[in-house]
């Protein structure tokens, strides 16, 4: 049982895709709509009318509903296009319950690697218990309430 | 799968307060509904309801039923984000490589 305790590792994934940085770049963040599965990966499903990137240091991103609501996902921490980018991933919960997400974009040849990081799974707990009142349900608020369980 | 299972049972603010509850260790049933505006029985079926989510796990101590946090599925957590990048970065590939033709 213990051994289950900060054994939670970043998740990575890495794929080359045969376009150039630039390309790859701008369609994951200022064209994320375009390719996201909504659907089934978003806070209002099938209300979502688009997704909106800001793409500056502190920028959110954000899902708009038609119904004329929002969701956020989290908010640009670094920005250095099209190299790399980190945003704090919180979909449907509160800033403090944060992962984090790195995506760096690297030339290769006439294709571009890309590797993703996805990280800070046991990392946001403390804070997260400081600050909490009344919680949505949200990926974000999930994470909070195992943070402590297995911090114990 | 389980992880969709959570969000649900978690989307209940009483159910959120019994998690917060069990958050510093494991809690008898009497100790959770303590405070807490709503009956004991209803209590217990909140209880079932994150069992079955996953999210709690239940042991027998003498007559007492604990309840606690199960840490597992934290772990469940992260495999579905696993496979949910799998699944999101094939999309973004085929987004990325349609390219020339805006360009």
């Amino acid at each position: 049982m213990s051994s289950m305790q900060s054994a939670v590792e970043a998740i990575h994934k890495t794929l080359v895709v045969k376009c150039d940085p630039e390309r790859a770049f701008q369609v994951f963040t200022r064209e994320i709509g375009s390719w996201w599965p909504l659907a089934m990966h978003s806070i209002g499903e099938d209300k979502v009318s688009e997704v909106v990137f800001e793409e500056r240091v502190g920028g959110r991103i954000f899902e708009r509903h038609s119904d004329g609501g929002e969701g956020e996902w989290g908010r640009v921490v670094e920005w250095d296009p099209p190299r790399r980018f980190v945003m704090s991933w919180y979909p449907g919960g509160e800033p403090a319950d944060a992962t984090e997400l790195e995506v760096r974009f690297n030339a290769e040849g006439e294709s571009t690697r890309l590797d993703l990081e996805h990280r800070g799974w046991e990392r946001f707990g403390d804070q997260a218990a400081e600050r909490r009142s009344g919680y949505d349900s949200g990926w974000g608020s999930v994470l909070h309430y195992f943070t402590k369980a297995t911090e114990g | 799968m389980a992880y969709a299972s959570a969000l649900d049972a978690l989307g209940d603010a009483t159910r959120r307060e019994i998690m917060d509850r069990l958050r510093t260790g494991p809690r008898a049933v009497g100790e959770i509904a303590a405070g807490l505006p709503i009956s004991r029985p209803a209590v217990s079926q909140h209880l079932r309801v994150l069992r079955e989510a996953g999210l709690v796990t239940e042991r027998k101590d003498g007559t007492r039923r604990l309840y606690r946090i199960e840490p597992r599925a934290l772990a469940d957590l992260r495999a579905y984000f696993d496979s949910f990048w799998e699944q999101a970065l094939a999309g973004f590939k085929a987004a990325a490589e349609q390219g020339g033709r805006e360009r």
